[in-house]
């Protein structure tokens, strides 16, 4: 199957479309924009801690920031709304007058990545996994009616921004003085899962690949996740900025809370399944023992035993 | 410039206008009553009722791609009387029947438990009819959003791969009672609603339209089915199988595609 390139094409064209008539119009940022509250958990690594809740019900909802080089700043996840986007190019703008070279979408996830579209005008790559455009185009209509639902207003597709460079695997990218190591993943938490390491500090940026304090959301593959989290924790940094949760956490200590969580729930559903259990009796009493370990838990975690079923009824 | 992805683009636009306006689904009884109850059951009465017929549905489903729900059976099954048929509605639906569900007085117990996409807050309903014609209903909301053209779930092409495998597993070793009896079938059952947002192309439509079970060459549960069962449908039902046998699965999709598997019963273990 090819579908890939199907999909990659189209996504290019309109994002060079759109860089193209963003460049025509790009001047300076207004001074005295409303900023995202951010904090810096390195030197140059800045983040804007996210305030847990279910996607579209709130907002700043993941955590978001960016990473200032000497040459020029990556942008890390823009949150979930052109508003929560611009609040974070404000903050950027205040810190710093270097251009944006990179806008980096650790994953499709909304809360993440919808407010890409503030950063159009800022002639920045935007970076996403290889599989990015394909589940952006297949998400991106249930995003937007979701989205205009909770604005109160009509976007149109122009309030996606896809991908126009690709992780294929392993990706560099030279912000000056300081190099941002880009690793894709298969199928983990969502499929279009990237992880980025900055060099100059050992800072981690693991996306949703890390939950803290808020329950992991599966929306990918349990078996893969956690293949995904067994090569992640082998790697040596000093911090974690997590998708959810406090702005960072020891590394690898952080993994250990997702990791357990979905080692639990795969062990009791393969168990469940020997025994001939059905889902409707799954989603209430298995992984109950991690109830009290996790905000948000009776809004996610029947969802994930039902995601993590399906997979492993047919593993 | 406008080079032609822009105009694309623009066209794109106008193309989506309308589509915001879709999400919100209706309250109440608003589809039910403006049409779907005439579609289905024409002016026939309707008692209200869990005490033929009952629905149990999660109140709350986050992205209802696979949202379990179970139909409970307020008799058992006998020559006298028994369900016939139940008929699964999900108000808000793109297309409201999940399906049909054909029982006969072997089935024991006219109990069901399935896997359903929810597309939108809806209404979900249960209408059964019994052999002496009447019809019985319970319905439950549930708020859930995008189960339908949520991408699919597990990996396609390992879905693909295994297409028209099936698993039966049959509970209880009592051949005089109604086994509880759980059919899965490896289908991806695209909705055809799965759209491309690029390219504005959908996900061809492919899914499981007709089940037959038999036991010893008689049916024991049939069902006609729609896009709305969850991927890799999974059906729970009861039989009674009288005497060892084996059952027969025989399963279709909208491509004409028959894919068929055998069981023993009593199991071996
Ligand atoms: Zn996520």
């Amino acid at each position: 199957m090819n579908r890939v390139v199907d999909y990659v094409l189209p996504a290019a064209a309109m994002v060079s479309c759109l860089l193209l008539s963003g460049a025509a119009r790009a001047g300076a940022a207004a001074p005295d924009c409303v900023d995202a509250p951010v904090t810096a958990v390195a030197d140059g690594v800045y983040v804007r801690q996210g305030r847990h809740a279910v996607v579209f019900e709130g907002s700043g909802i993941a955590n978001i920031g960016f990473v200032v080089g000497r040459r020029c700043v990556a942008v890390i996840d823009t949150g979930g709304s052109a508003r929560e986007g611009a609040e974070l190019l404000c903050a950027v703008r205040k810190l710093t007058t270097l251009p944006i070279c990179y806008v980096i979408n650790t994953h499709v996830h909304p809360d993440h990545l919808l407010g890409n579209s503030a950063f159009r005008k800022t002639g920045a790559a935007f970076v996403g996994h290889r599989n990015l455009p394909r589940d952006l185009s297949l998400l991106g209509q249930t995003y937007l009616q979701r989205a205009s639902a909770a604005q109160g207003r009509v976007l149109g597709p122009d309030y996606l921004v896809p991908p126009d460079r690709l992780v294929e695997d392993g990706l560099l990218l030279e912000l000056g003085g300081r190099t941002l190591l880009l690793q894709a993943y298969d199928r983990a938490h969502t499929t279009s899962d990237v992880t980025i390491l900055d060099d100059a500090t050992d800072t981690l940026w693991s996306g949703d690949l890390v939950f803290l304090e808020h329950v992991p959301v599966l929306a990918g593959s349990v078996n893969g996740w956690l293949r995904a989290l067994e090569a992640l924790e082998t790697l040596s940094a000093a911090r974690v900025v997590p998708g959810h949760g406090p702005a960072d956490g020891p590394w690898p200590d952080s993994a250990a809370g997702t990791r357990r969580y979905l080692a639990l729930l795969r062990q009791e559903i393969r168990q469940w399944l020997r025994d001939g259990g059905d889902l409707w009796d799954a989603q209430r009493r298995l992984g109950i023992s991690e109830r009290d370990s996790w905000e948000m838990f009776d809004r996610y975690h029947q969802r994930n035993i039902a995601n993590a079923f399906a997979e492993l009824e047919w593993e | 410039m406008l080079t032609r992805a822009c105009i694309r683009t623009m066209a794109m636009l106008a193309l989506f206008a309308s589509a915001a306006a879709a999400w919100a689904g209706t309250d109440g009884d608003d589809r039910w009553q403006g049409g779907l109850r005439a579609q289905h059951f024409q002016d026939r009465a309707i008692v209200v009722s869990k005490d033929v017929i009952a629905l149990e549905a999660p109140y709350r489903a986050e992205d209802a791609a696979i949202v379990p729900l179970r139909i409970r059976a307020g008799f058992e099954q006998s020559e006298q009387r028994y369900i016939k048929t139940v008929t699964l509605l999900i108000d808000n639906n793109p297309e409201p029947l999940v399906g049909r569900f054909h029982f006969t007085p072997r089935s024991g117990r006219a109990d069901l438990a399935l896997r359903v996409r929810v597309n939108a807050y809806s209404p979900v309903r249960v209408i059964a009819e019994t052999s002496d014609g009447r019809l019985y209903m319970d319905e439950s909301y549930v708020k859930a959003s995008g189960g339908c053209s949520a991408p699919i779930g597990t990996d396609l092409e390992a879905a693909m791969r295994r297409l028209g495998r099936m698993k039966f597993r049959v509970d209880g070793p009592d051949l005089e009672q109604p086994l509880q009896t759980q059919l899965g079938v490896s289908h991806p059952n695209i909705t055809g609603m799965q759209m491309d947002q690029l390219t504005r192309m959908y996900t061809p439509a492919h899914y499981v339209t007709r089940v037959k079970v038999s036991y010893e060459g008689e049916v024991v549960f049939r069902a006609e089915t729609d896009i709305s069962v969850s991927e890799n449908p999974n059906f729970r039902f009861f039989f009674i199988p009288g005497r060892e046998g084996e059952l027969l699965a025989e399963v279709t999709d909208n491509r004409g595609k028959t894919y068929s598997e055998r069981f023993r019963v009593p199991t071996a273990n």
